[in-house]
């Protein structure tokens, strides 16, 4: 975890990390993962943010890789990611085999009703919908998801995020900043659970 | 300047306007989409004009047309729409007119599919319409580069009078990265000029024409341009060596996305105390024979060539012509829109240090 003092960036100790965020269309993994791309960009982080895009129709899976360095990126394509946000079962069965051991896996309880079955990683399961729901919108289950991998890993300082919330939703889709702000500090409070 | 994150499709956009772009002619196609759907919104709040048209076709001699009266403007495509261009092209680079065209590559032949691919090498650097003409063809394998290479596109468009492509693929166009423009605002128009045909008024008139059907006038023609491709090639090669401070035992070449994957491969092989290097051409035509054939020579006679597509086998045609025979050049290639991860270019590597040459 980040120290209490000094400035964002210098609180961000995480070198190198690359995670895949995996769910259906519409569920909104790909803006969750360009938030956290802005976010460590904003501390002066070297980020590629690379999504699918496969002939998918609505409803069909979405997936995005987001790499984060001190160094410049070679790859944007990581076949093994250090951590992975999964929303769906399809999701689940496709990329949890793949993460590399140690690393961290946040598995949407909504929705997938099976364990990762991966004993060398930390699995976050939450009920991402439930706590979107509780605090102010369902629609916002993908930034629950993305704090509770935050919160686990401390990739990146909490306010980093915050930040990167705030400067995504401008203008007319301001009125989102405060029910997705809820709905990731809901999910970094149980994201922070498996640290302790 | 501020670092501003964004898609390589639409950064391309973004830099046409700071080089002064005006007007765009487009037709959809994927993976390149983004570029006309991020400047039909910017082009009108710089005074410019963006028109869909009917094909790819109609597209590119709309170019020609607005190339013509000494306009910056450019079109985009993907590789399908791109070889309907070539006719038109073709035209562009006989009568000298600067345009730009950006070709987001995608896998082929034929509608082939969407993800991304670079077998439109051959389509590029050889120019795929008819005639002796060439392109300046430049190939980023960043965003911040496409941005970079976006801007002197439309430079030596200029300069030469001539058409330039912006080779990418689909995964430059697609991911979002970290990039700072490094000019403000609109930028310039075309420089005055005693070829656009602006209106004849008080001017003796101009006419831009390929049509020459006196052989001796088009020889000559055809050697006007020789002189100029030939005086590009001398001036306006570009590359990266990657790895090269140290010495190596085998030197990949690798461009655009295969590029960066090649280096993350190298990055890890040296870890385990393999030593390679990577050459990468940023300028596909004119290729960098000269600088290419240097970073083979560094090595020993035992060192090895290596070069990695994605495709079956084109860039490799230029290593072998920079190697003149001097060295077995190998390659691996992928196609279909698969893009080998840095472990199998890793293992590539492995297997050709570990045979030797034929």
């Amino acid at each position: 975890m980040s120290s209490e003092t000094g400035t964002l960036a210098e609180r961000s100790t995480t070198t190198a990390t690359e995670v895949l965020m995996a769910g259906f269309g519409g569920q909104g993994m790909l803006l969750a993962g360009k938030v956290l791309a802005q976010a460590s960009m904003n501390l002066g982080r070297e980020v590629s943010w690379l999504p699918s895009y496969g002939p998918e129709m609505r409803g069909g899976t979405a997936n995005v890789i987001v790499c984060i360095s001190t160094r410049p990126i070679g790859s944007p394509l990581i076949e093994s990611p250090r951590g992975l946000l999964v929303m769906n079962l399809p999701s689940l069965e496709k990329f949890a085999p793949k993460v590399r051991p140690g690393g961290v896996i946040v598995v949407n309880a909504s929705m997938i009703d099976r364990d990762p079955d991966r004993d060398d990683c930390t699995v976050v399961r939450l009920d991402a919908r439930k706590i979107a729901e509780q605090t102010g919108s369902d629609k916002a289950a993908n930034f629950v998801m993305l704090g509770a991998y935050v919160g686990a890993t401390g990739v990146v300082p909490v306010e980093a995020v915050e930040q990167a919330i705030e400067q995504e939703f401008t203008g007319d889709r301001a009125r989102f900043v405060a029910s997705n702000l809820a709905a990731f500090r809901a999910g970094v409070a149980e994201g922070v659970k498996t640290q302790q | 300047m501020t670092k501003v994150l964004m898609k390589g499709n639409e950064a391309l956009g973004e830099a046409a306007i700071r080089a002064g772009c005006v007007h765009f002619f487009g037709y959809p196609i994927t993976p390149q989409t983004e570029v006309p759907e991020y400047l039909v919104k910017r082009l009108p709040e710089v005074g410019g004009a963006f028109v869909q048209a009917e094909s790819e076709v109609a597209a590119i001699n709309m170019v020609y047309g607005a190339a013509g009266t000494g306009v910056k403007c450019m079109t985009s495509s993907s590789s399908p729409g791109i070889s309907l261009m070539a006719e038109g092209i073709s035209y562009i680079a006989a009568c000298e007119l600067p345009c730009v065209i950006v070709n987001i590559m995608r896998a082929g032949p034929g509608l082939g599919g969407i993800l991304p691919s670079q077998s439109d090498y051959f389509q590029a650097t050889r120019g795929h319409g008819h005639g002796d003409y060439q392109l300046i063809v430049l190939a980023p394998s960043s965003v911040q580069e496409a941005v970079d290479l976006m801007l002197l596109a439309f430079e030596l468009a200029e300069r030469y009078r001539n058409p330039v492509m912006v080779c990418a693929d689909g995964m430059i166009g697609q991911m979002m990265e970290p990039v700072e423009f490094p000019c403000e605002g609109r930028g310039a128009a075309l420089a005055d000029n005693d070829w656009a045909l602006t209106g004849a008024k008080d001017r003796p008139r101009r006419i831009v024409n390929s049509l020459m059907l006196t052989p001796e006038e088009l020889h000559a023609h055809n050697i006007k341009l020789k002189q100029k491709y030939d005086l590009v090639a001398e001036r306006e090669q570009r590359w990266e060596l990657y790895g090269g401070d140290e010495p190596y035992d085998l030197l990949l070449v690798a461009f655009g996305t295969m590029a960066r994957i090649a280096k993350t491969a190298i990055d890890e092989l040296k870890q385990a105390g393999l030593r390679v290097a990577l050459f990468r051409p940023v300028t596909l035509k004119p290729f960098p024979y000269r600088a290419c054939r240097e970073a083979m020579d560094a090595m020993d006679a035992g060192g090895r060539v290596l070069t990695v597509e994605m495709s079956m086998g084109q860039l490799v045609f230029d290593v072998k012509h920079a190697a003149e025979g001097t060295r077995e050049v190998d390659f691996y290639g992928t196609a279909g829109g698969i893009v080998p991860s840095p472990d199998k270019v890793a293992e590539k590597i492995r297997e050709t240090l570990r045979t030797t040459p034929a």
